[in-house]
């Protein structure tokens, strides 16, 4: 995009504060916060220096470091993760993880039993992946995934049946395998599936959610050594749906790991997607894209946690935001432990603003605690699609709402490209499609 | 033959301090074949000309009238006048995000003929068009004027004129930001255009030095929103040796 932002560290790269990379431990973290009604301003209170070109108020603002820096904790390793919900005080909205979250509209999800009917699971596809429901007992449950917060706690402790796909050893999947999770009723209920890919299997599992829910849901991810695991989270939820789903994957050696998010449809969504590395070598990159449309609340919160040498992670996400109060939140936390030497990772994250009176916020948090690796960085940028943009393709006769058709399309396509699934890619570009239309652009 | 007849304009616009006439009433005749080339100083409305032509929603139109072969350019929108054959190459193009060179030419071509080009004729149109304008081939995978220098952008910008083969041609101090051997590659292409014999071309220019690789059959000296003076070529030179003072005071 026009004017990103990117900061990338390496061993000798000065952090904040004078302090070397290789020193002690640094944290980099800033928050960019882009609303379309004030021209000129991407983040909190603070304008832009543009050059003379009458350009400078177009295209992407970078965020900028060393500007009103999020210190959420301590350090995000050192977030509490319980099965026990006590473990988990009830929620103020104060708390650096829900600061974002409108708690009012999570009906009931953080505060209620979640007794209500989980949505119905159908899985179709790959013949040789096998699919078992079972009891909250099962010996599988948790091994690879643990609550980070109180809602995921809550959902851990109310869910009564579990689904669990096993991608056996060694096997490579027979086309991908869909698991529909369609909703039908609106009080708050708890979900929990597994998807084990056993060693040196692979395969692609897609979650496609429908319907209309107040979800508390645990999805746990266990990624063997030498497996290839790409899961696709789908949210096309009804108007109503409430949805907050924590997507935890344990990463083992060697193994490779992709994870896209595609966020279209539901009042709130939140999505609290986490990769932790278990043993070096293995790869994973994380994928997401959000269209958010009048009054709907879509938040992603990653986190990539190198706890373990030689391992690469790259994080791409992408938002777009059309009508009022279309709110987007997406917060980066990546965790370079001490152990974590040859680490090398790249986070990036876009919003383009297509309407006035919307809102994305991005906050990319890294922490690193060594200084022996390869490379680590950063980019956050929110940009507007505005009248000059809109002037410049209808100069080359393009009409208005092909425009900001070819704008947005063109934006979030790397990301549909990377599910690799003709069919879903398909559906999902007409999604897209839809929901510009929707937005009677 | 085709005729771009601009008559008596007054255009304003409006500021934070109210509302400010910038062009005061210009009549300006264009046929096909020919260059028109209107010089003036800083502030002098050229670009307001430009972009009134092209219809940004900028400029307020408070009288007068643009007409092309009669029809009103003043009703139509501004992918309209685009598809009438107006080409406004901009002072400052603008970096559009999400969107490849490609994906654009071809989006536009396609606005522009009314069905999509054919693909394998096009690919190479393309490829040749940039060739010639010597813009690197990896330009069209990258996203519309992103990063691109401003001389870069420039030559974007008569790669379009090339492509999309308007009726008229306006040009906005695209010699502005060139260096030497790009003044002369831009130069080229609006020439290569311009001696097809299908279009007019208003050249925009605050220096001479363009004048010398693209020949103007009229120059205008634009000041204050007006047309000062105009004349041949010959008041080009002129003004390459004496400046806009004698038009600037005499305005004072
Ligand atoms: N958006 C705007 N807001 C305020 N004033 C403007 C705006 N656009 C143009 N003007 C004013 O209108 C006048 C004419 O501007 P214009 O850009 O048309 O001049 P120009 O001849 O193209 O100048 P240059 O040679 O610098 O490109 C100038 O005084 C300019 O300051
Ligand atoms: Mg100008």
């Amino acid at each position: 995009m026009a004017e990103t932002t990117h900061t990338d560290i390496t061993p000798d790269t000065p952090l904040d504060g004078g302090i070397s990379a290789l020193d002690e431990k640094a944290r980099l973290g800033s928050a960019t916060v882009g609303r379309a009604s004030i021209d000129g301003f991407t983040e909190e209170g603070e304008r832009l220096p543009g050059g003379d070109d009458g350009t400078e108020q177009l295209g992407f603002k970078k965020h900028s470091h060393g500007n009103a820096p999020v210190i959420p904790e301590a350090s995000r390793g050192e977030r509490r993760r319980s099965f026990d919900l006590a473990d988990f005080p009830p929620l103020t909205g104060q708390e650096e993880d829900w600061r974002f979250t409108p708690l009012k509209r999570l009906r009931g999800l953080h505060t209620d039993d979640l007794t209500g009917p989980a949505p119905a699971i159908e899985v179709t596809g790959a013949g040789n992946v096998t699919v078992e429901t079972v009891g909250r007992g099962d010996a599988r449950l948790g091994k690879g995934a643990t609550p980070e917060d109180r809602v995921s706690a809550a959902a851990w402790n109310a869910f009564s049946e579990a689904t669990v796909i096993t991608i056996p050893r060694e096997t490579v999947a027979e086309g991908e395998v869909m698991v529909s999770i369609t909703g039908r009723s609106a009080e708050p209920a708890a979900q929990y599936i597994l998807i084990r890919a056993e060693q040196f299997s692979r395969a692609v599992v897609v979650l496609d959610h429908g319907g209309s829910v107040a979800l508390a849901q645990n999805v746990e991810i266990v990624v063997e050594d030498g497996a290839e695991l790409t899961v696709v989270s789908v949210q096309e939820w009804d108007d109503d749906a409430v949805h907050v789903s924590s997507q935890q994957a344990k990463i083992g050696r060697d193994a490779r790991y992709k994870h896209v998010v595609v966020s279209l449809g539901g009042d709130l969504v939140r999505l609290t997607p986490s990769s932790i590395f278990s043993a070096p070598g293995a790869e994973v990159e994380m994928y997401g894209l959000y269209f958010a449309d009048a009054g709907q609340h879509l938040e992603q919160r990653l986190l990539v946690d190198h706890a373990t040498p030689n391992c690469t992670s790259r994080v791409t996400y992408k938002g777009a935001l059309q009508g009022q109060d279309a709110h987007t939140v997406w917060v980066g936390d990546v965790l370079i432990r001490k152990a974590a030497e040859g680490t090398d990772t790249y986070e990036t994250n876009r919003n383009l603003l297509l309407t006035d009176g919307a809102r994305s916020d991005s906050v990319p948090n890294l922490e690193i605690e060594t200084g022996l690796i390869e490379g680590a960085g950063h980019a956050s940028a929110t940009g507007r699609f505005d009248d000059e943009h809109l002037f410049y393709l209808m100069a080359r006769g393009i009409p208005e709402k092909a425009a900001r058709r070819l704008v947005v399309r063109g934006f979030l396509t790397e990301v549909i490209q990377q599910i690799r699934v003709p069919a879903l890619e398909e559906r999902l570009s007409e999604s897209v499609e839809r929901e510009l239309a929707a937005g009677n652009l | 033959m085709s005729t771009l007849e601009i008559k008596d304009l007054h255009v304003s616009i409006d500021t934070d301090q109210g509302n400010i006439p910038i062009l005061r009433g210009v009549t300006l005749t264009i046929n096909t074949g020919e260059t028109h080339a209107i010089m003036g100083p800083n502030g002098s409305g050229k670009s307001t000309l430009a972009s009134t032509i092209a219809g940004h929603p900028r400029y307020k139109v408070d009288s007068g009238s643009i007409t092309l072969d009669g029809e009103d350019v003043l009703s139509m929108s501004v992918d309209e006048r685009a598809r009438a054959g107006l080409f406004l190459a901009m002072q400052y193009p603008v970096e559009v995000p999400g969107v490849t060179m490609t994906n654009f030419l071809r989006t536009a071509k396609t606005a522009l003929d009314g069905e999509a080009p054919s693909l394998r004729h096009w690919t190479k149109d393309v490829k040749t068009a940039m060739s010639k304008l010597r813009i690197d081939a990896d330009f069209a995978q990258r996203n519309v004027n992103e990063g691109f220098s401003g001389g870069e952008k420039k030559r974007v910008e008569i790669l379009q004129l090339e492509l999309f083969r308007p009726k008229f041609a306006i040009l906005d101090e695209t010699d502005s930001g060139l260096d030497v051997d790009a003044l002369k590659v831009v130069s080229e292409g609006v020439n290569r255009e311009h001696s097809k014999g299908e279009m007019g071309t208003l050249l925009i220019t605050h220096y001479t030095r363009i004048l010398r690789y693209i020949k103007p059959d009229f120059v205008h000296v634009f000041i204050a929103g007006r047309i000062a003076e105009q004349g041949g070529p010959e008041l080009a030179d002129r003004l390459e040796e004496e400046g806009y003072d004698r038009f600037t005071t005499v305005e004072a």
